[in-house]
């Protein structure tokens, strides 16, 4: 009987254990075996050793990508939490009914496609005549040039980033939301102040929410692709702009296995961001341990 | 602070953040409509109204083709993505058996792993399969059900009383029926979120289309978006009004879905941060 409940068991699962199978493990160790070769998918594939990864290293086009990647992200993450952070804990004191109201409308860029993020990007930051300049200029300031001028042009990114920072709010507001409501008043009681019981009741209550959204908010960052490559990446093949200032870790790897068709090297490249994103995320599995409370324990 | 003026605080600070989150909008609409010269002069209702615009990306790009792939490409991976997982989810909730915690912490583990990494084999396989340059590797994936489904519709299944099942096991029901017939009409909330979830991130989807669609016939409307961006935005005269309306018919369809079912839109962000 017990044997049989197994069976089935394994019967309502097989699909995932497939899939699992043969569109993550196996792909796993493809793209691993294929960094060793110089695939091109056209000529004989041959094993070439570390050439691929030895090439990297040479790359500065690598570098590039990696460094705007991460600039990218290091900004983008803090930020989105922060402001997130800071329009739940309104959203919390609002009262139900505009709560509501707001979630929606804080959710909805998140539903825009990030294509046609990309374009507002490309409008909306215009040096000239773009809406940002426009209200810079209200204000006295002499906007930059967002989309063109290679030192600004991450931090427009970030910006029109933040714009769809909605899910993380709609995180913090539910993790807010079940914030045990006694613990503020007996802090309040014992005279704390109000960024007290911030850091000492809000904070470590809602830190496992903190701590997911910092995980997805960095994996999400560090393969940021859509907007970028609507913006900067034609298909004419060439990039829009002549800096490499939009080059993106994940629309390097993109040209090279299906532009350039050098699969062994964007596999090796692929392993790199694999491994990257590992290493930062149990950085920060080992951080959170300091301060993500869970109830359970 | 008094607390009358902590709520204007409040206020102020939600209605400020309100406009800077819906004016974006706002402006792609208006400025769709405008006629070229006005694009940017950021007045919210259009001086001169140029409803051809519209007129001229139709008949300039296959507009309607690409809703319908679009259409019929979400509808594949939300139908396929939420019928799949609510099985796993099932054989997870319901089953005691050896093993089940450490592949369960498999499949919570899986939601980390980086979707480019996988980017290259995949299409490898799509390839040797002769499936590359079609449009089922844009949904086919979800035939093996997706991390954050499953756990989502487990943690409802797991709120579905025992002795629902059991007194159906008594009556003689096999398996294939308790998740039929008990448990997926009791959480069918926790399925329509799966749905609408799946239903937007396939809409949006741009690296996929751009992976494996070739041929401008089969484009979803973001792959075809990007096509007219780079038919009429960067090469030589810009006319980003044909653009914007692109964009506009590419956003439109995801926020009317969003405004219909917000509900089960905002319970699946919310539950994510209730994982693990």
């Amino acid at each position: 009987m017990a044997r049989r409940e197994t069976w089935a068991a394994y019967g309502f699962l097989s699909p995932w254990i497939i899939g699992f199978a043969v569109f993550m493990a196996g792909p796993m160790v493809a793209s691993l075996v294929l960094s060793f070769t110089d695939y091109d998918v056209l000529t004989d594939t041959r094993f070439v050793g570390a050439d691929n990864y030895r090439a990297m290293l040479a790359d500065s086009r690598v570098r590039t990508s990696l460094a705007n990647t991460l600039i990218y992200t290091a900004l983008h993450v803090p930020l989105t939490m922060v402001v997130s952070l800071a329009l739940a804990m309104l959203l919390i004191r609002a009262g139900r009914r505009s709560a509501g109201f707001y979630r929606t409308v804080f959710y909805l860029p998140t539903v825009t496609p990030k294509v046609a993020v990309g374009v507002l990007f490309l409008l909306l930051f215009n040096g000239q005549d773009g809406l940002i300049n426009r209200v810079l200029a209200l204000a006295g300031v002499d906007g930059p040039d967002w989309t063109v001028d290679p030192a600004w042009i991450k931090p427009g990114l970030v910006l029109i980033g933040a714009w769809s920072l909605g899910s993380t709010v709609i995180i913090y507001l539910a993790a807010l939301q079940n914030v045990p409501r006694d613990l503020h008043e007996a802090a309040a009681m014992d005279g704390a102040s109000a960024w007290a019981r911030f850091r000492a009741v809000t904070v470590p209550s809602i830190s496992g929410a903190l701590f997911f959204t910092l995980i997805i908010n960095t994996i999400g960052g560090l393969q940021t692709f859509d907007e970028v490559y609507t913006a900067f990446y034609g298909s004419a093949n060439q990039q829009t702009y002549g800096s490499d200032a939009a080059l993106f870790y994940v629309v390097y790897l993109f040209q090279q296995a299906f532009r350039f068709l050098h699969v062994g090297y964007a596999s090796a490249l692929a392993w790199l961001l694999f491994l990257i994103i590992v290493a930062i995320t149990l950085v920060q599995v080992r951080l959170s341990r300091r301060f993500v409370y869970y109830e359970s324990e | 602070m008094s607390v009358k003026a902590r709520r204007w605080l409040i206020w102020i600070g939600l209605a400020v953040a309100a406009v800077v989150f819906t004016y974006p909008f706002a402006w792609l609409v208006s400025a769709s409509l405008k006629p070229r010269a006005d694009v940017f002069d950021n007045a919210l209702i259009p001086r001169e109204w140029a409803p051809e615009n519209y007129v001229t990306i139709w008949s300039a790009a296959p507009v309607l083709t690409w809703l319908t792939n679009s259409v019929v490409v979400a509808l594949a991976a939300a139908t396929t993505v939420t019928i799949s997982s609510a099985i796993v989810a099932f054989g997870f909730a319901y089953f005691r058996f050896p093993g089940r915690n450490a592949l369960f912490g498999l499949v919570v583990g899986t939601m980390m792993l980086p979707g480019a990494v996988t980017m290259i084999p995949t299409y490898l396989i799509w390839n040797e399969l002769g499936l590359a340059a079609t449009q089922v590797p844009l949904w086919a994936q979800n035939l093996f059900g997706s991390a954050f489904y499953i756990f989502l519709i487990r943690q409802f299944f797991l709120g579905v009383p025992r002795e629902l099942f059991e007194a159906a096991r008594v009556d003689g029901a096999g398996y294939w029926r308790l998740f039929w017939r008990i448990a997926v009409p009791l959480c069918r909330p926790a399925l329509i979120v799966a749905f609408v979830f799946e239903l937007r991130a396939s809409w949006s989807d741009l690296l996929r289309p751009l992976i494996y669609l070739r041929d401008p016939a089969l484009f979803t409307m973001p792959r075809g978006m990007k096509a007219i961006l780079d038919q009429f935005g960067q090469a030589g005269e810009s006319r980003w009004e044909v653009v914007l309306a692109g964009a506009v018919i590419t956003t439109i369809p995801m926020i009317v879905a969003f405004l219909l079912c917000q509900r089960y839109f905002l319970e699946g962000v919310a539950t994510q941060g209730r994982k693990g």
